[in-house]
């Protein structure tokens, strides 16, 4: 496999032909990686929608020094040999990340108060980091009623950004996918047409690939803040899965299981709905200690860090 | 949303048909013949797309029925909703507006007693706005079915209205017969 | 009167039937074909005669052909797209219903250059009529024998089939218009890879618009040179362009390109003139995408050159100043049209055909609807038009598809060229014409 050297905010890097800016980025590491509401490693053909991700190549290859006439999406452009890439050192960049964030959030009903994906959103990550300090909208907002799909999982379409991982996760992981995106343009929703029930072995990946509150866990709806409970690595024998996932705890009660993320909010393996909603007992699991949570949401930085070192109320 | 109809099925003619169109594409490409197999579905079942008709369409050409709700949500030709037996579509896209299509439209509205997405009561005329027919060079345009009424008039809509009226027009057929 | 290769027989009864137009000379281009040339040597045919495509992009047919992967042993695509559906074109129209024949023929010659075994003509559904026309046509060409297998005794077959659309301008987007022949939603493709890598069933594809397809048999009957003779330097051939709007008379015209627009809008043999002897006020060129122009912008570049009908005579000045030909689409507006309306269409138009994949178009598309619908109807405020401009800026570059700058090119290029309308529009709290 031949190694291509990129550029990227003035850092090099060496990563194997046919890796992505963003990919190639990751490697890097810190400032350097654009956010990704859209794209996930885990899930084939994911990205290019959301457009958060977009970096500018100032210059194409080494032997063709011309820049990529648009900015272009990180996640789904190839580097060549020799390519520089400007992500947060270039002002078009930051201004147009500015505006896809606002874009994002025209129709975003902004209830994070009510939310319980608040803590570990990506669209508030996304926000903190690069929206605008105040709002040029007086439009109103395109809503939908939330429905159950199924017993496990609420959708809640006014908070959706269409990124089309939970489509994905459907057609990539269950033998039937029950739900899509219908309807064209800013009229498309998530939906099952005739609210089938979303019942799979897997189907409560949807929750955990989703970067915002659209699809929530019903079993852990309005139960407590994330930040005001102590996740801890977990793991069980499953048939179905490898059984390792993360336990939410207050005190000895679980109050939602999930699978465990890495520092971009990806999954590491996708966990079956038995560990995930059929297991709140304790007594199920296997504790392996406090997980680390290495999110940089402005809401819950500290609380994790606070809360897992001080090993809060924790009997096995 | 419509509750779930029972599965209805095509004419053996339409299956034919049916069977021909799918046949224009390789094997196992059978998802191909969606949008005209849904043209065909729309036209034989009053004018749009219930819920039980599109599950026999995708019974048809094997695939999940939310692949065809995704799709049939998406096309603007594909009513999901009843609608009266002659459907009327004005363009209203810049050229057409431009020689007149706001009268045009309101007189439909004042002659029909609707606004466009509304239906008569007596379940005869469905009115909606459509996006460019590609015949701006005869603006104002109106499509009925497969049918465009081109260079209109208010003169020409009454007496396209009574002639739909005497003839109790259906707009809705297949639109390969 | 100017040469007429796509419309020389346009006039005649009953075209549409095979034996009408083969007495014309048709499928000659077919039979020379077989004689005279290998599929390669008939792609270098189309890259000397200098044919770009008529679509709107105006990318090289040749040029395109040429990027077929012609390495992996799968099957590879033909594709027509008759989607025709850009506001103020309905030239694919005129062909398809008044002439299906010369569409097939530059199918055949198309398919043959490209080693297609399979094609296809993609046609948006409201026009199924036409489609209907098409079919037939396509019957009697198999009845005759240039369909189907070993056309005319050689070696080459070919299947040609029709395939309805059901109401989405972005299925003219050629990545869409594949996956909505794939039976999907019409949402444009991530490129690269191009459809000349990964087309259709993820085979190697062309797409082609109509009437680029249309040209070809005349290009091969009479020689690249020839084609290549007539036109400008940079534009060769001839175009249609479909006039409509305040014109004396509509409709659909064979230009060489070079024609200069004064011509084109004021002499008898093409638009006549405006009606009623209005003065002109401005005229968008190419489709409802590309920049508005002023009269006096487009009548004249801002060199004070007249204008012409060419892809470069008609982006001189950039978008400050110049706009493009794109599919020929020619709207003309007379001084008793309101801009702002007129715009509002459009946006409209653009947030009504987005297919919401992603986020800027989805949004933006929306958003400029909403704040030109205000202004219309008189509740505007003039942080508006600056909103609009920074709403088209962000959208404009930033999306999967180019439907995204189609829907911010007219409103940022009205509001340069019309901004004192917007504002006055604002301050009265109503149109000053429709008043």
């Amino acid at each position: 496999m031949s190694l291509y050297k990129v550029t990227i905010d003035n850092i090099e890097v060496e990563v194997e032909a046919g890796t992505t800016i963003l990919n190639a980025a990751r490697k890097i590491g810190g400032k350097v990686v654009p956010p990704a509401m859209c794209y996930y490693s885990k899930l084939e053909d994911s990205g290019g929608k959301c457009r958060s991700c977009l970096v500018k190549v100032s210059q194409t290859s080494a032997t063709d020094s011309r820049p990529m006439p648009k900015l272009v999406a990180s996640c789904r452009t190839m580097v060549q040999d020799g390519m520089q890439v400007q992500n947060t050192t270039s002002a078009e960049v930051l201004e147009s990340r500015k505006a896809v964030t606002e874009f994002l959030l025209l129709n975003h009903p902004l209830d994070c108060p009510v939310c319980d994906q608040a803590g570990e959103c990506h669209l508030q990550d996304l926000s903190y980091e690069h929206g605008l300090e105040e709002t040029n909208t007086e439009e109103e907002r395109r809503t939908f009623e939330p429905i159950d799909i199924g017993d496990y999982i609420k959708l809640n379409m006014n908070r959706c950004i269409l990124c089309y991982r939970c489509i994905m996760v459907a057609d990539q992981l269950t033998d039937k996918r029950h739900h899509g995106v219908l309807g064209r343009g800013d009229h498309c929703e998530i939906g099952t047409y005739i609210q089938k029930a979303v019942d799979n072995d897997f189907s409560g990946n949807m929750i955990d690939v989703c970067p915002v509150g659209a699809l929530t866990d019903r079993t852990f709806r309005f139960k407590s803040r994330v930040w005001y409970t102590n996740p801890f690595d977990a793991h069980r024998e499953c048939d179905k899965c490898s059984g390792k996932t993360v336990l939410w705890l207050k005190g000895e009660d679980i109050l939602r299981v999930t699978g465990r993320k890495d520092k971009y909010g990806e999954l590491e393996e996708f966990i079956c709905n038995d560990c995930r909603f059929h297991h709140k007992d304790i007594k199920d699991w296997i504790l392996e200690g406090p997980r680390k949570i290495e999110r940089h949401s402005v809401i819950s930085q500290n609380h994790y860090e606070n809360k897992s070192t001080s090993g809060d109320n924790i009997t096995q | 949303m419509q509750e779930k109809q029972n599965i209805s099925a095509f004419k053996s003619e339409t299956i034919e048909l049916v069977n021909k169109i799918i046949n224009r594409y390789p094997e196992g490409r059978q998802k191909s013949a969606l949008l005209p197999i849904l043209h065909i579905a729309q036209a034989e079942n009053n004018g749009w797309l219930s819920t039980g008709i599109m599950d026999y369409v995708a019974l048809l050409l094997n695939l999940q029925p939310i692949e065809v709700y995704e799709v049939a949500t998406f096309y603007s030709m594909f009513n999901l909703e009843p609608v009266g037996n002659c459907v009327i579509e004005v363009c209203q896209t810049g050229p057409c507006w431009l020689k007149g299509s706001d009268e045009i439209l309101a007189h439909f509205e004042k002659r029909l007693g609707i606004k466009p997405g509304e239906t008569t009561e007596d379940g005869k005329f469905t009115l909606k706005t459509v996006e460019c027919l590609a015949a701006c060079g005869n603006a104002p345009v109106i499509q009925v079915g497969t049918d465009y009424h081109e260079n209109l008039t208010t003169e020409k809509v009454d007496e396209l209205i009574e002639k739909w009226k005497a003839e109790n027009k259906v707009s809705h057929s297949n639109p390969y017969l | 009167m100017a040469r007429k290769i796509l419309l020389h027989d346009i006039d005649v009864a009953n075209l549409t039937d095979f034996n009408v137009y083969r007495n014309l000379g048709g499928y000659t281009a077919v039979e020379k074909m077989f004689k005279n040339f290998t599929p390669d040597q008939l792609t270098e045919e189309v890259k000397k005669s200098g044919l770009r495509g008529r679509g709107g992009a105006g990318f090289p047919t040749g040029l395109k052909w040429s990027f077929l992967d012609k390495k992996t042993d799968k099957p590879r695509y033909f594709v027509c797209n008759f989607d025709e559906s850009e506001p103020g074109t309905f030239k694919d129209r005129h062909i398809g219903q008044l002439n299906p024949h010369q569409l097939i023929e530059g199918m055949i010659l198309g398919s043959y250059a490209l080693g297609v075994r399979t094609a296809y003509v993609y046609i948006r559904g409201e026009l199924f009529y036409v489609l209907k026309i098409i079919e037939k046509a396509i019957e009697e060409a198999y009845q005759n024998g240039f369909l189907g297998e070993n056309i005319k005794g050689s070696a080459y077959s070919l299947d040609l089939y029709c395939q309805p659309g059901a109401g989405a301008y972005i299925c003219g987007e050629e990545t869409a218009l594949l996956e909505s022949l794939e039976g999907k939603r019409g949402n444009p493709r991530i490129k690269p890879p191009f459809p000349a890598v990964v087309g259709l069933y993820g085979c190697p594809t062309v797409v082609n618009n109509v009437e680029t397809i249309a040209s070809l048999p005349w290009i091969i009957n009479n020689g690249a040179e020839a084609y290549a003779a007539i036109g400008t330097e940079k534009s060769k051939g001839t175009k249609l362009i479909s006039a409509c709007g305040h014109i004396n008379k509509p409709g659909v015209y064979e230009i060489e390109l070079g024609l200069p627009v004064e011509e084109f809008i004021y002499s008898d043999e093409y638009c006549g003139g405006i009606r009623n002897g209005n003065k002109l006020k401005a005229v968008i060129a190419g489709g409802s995408s590309v920049p508005i122009l002023p009269a006096e912008l487009i009548l004249k570049t801002a060199k004070g050159e007249p204008r012409l009908l060419s892809y470069e005579s008609l982006e001189e000045g950039g978008f400050e100043t110049g706009t493009m030909l794109g599919s020929g689409g020619f709207i003309v507006m007379d001084d008793t049209t309101c801009m702002v309306k007129s715009l509002l269409t459009y946006a409209r138009f653009y947030h009504h055909e987005s297919c919401g994949q992603c986020s800027p178009c989805r949004e933006g598309t929306g958003w400029m609807e909403n704040i030109l619908r205000r202004i219309d109807t008189g509740k505007g405020s003039m942080k508006d038009i600056d909103l609009l401009v920074h709403i088209a800026k962000h959208v404009e570059g930033n999306t999967i598809c180019p439907l995204g700058d189609a829907a911010a090119w007219p409103v940022a290029s009205a509001i340069r060229h019309f901004r004192e309308e917007f504002e006055e529009h604002i301050k009265l709290q109503q149109c000053r014409f429709t008043k």
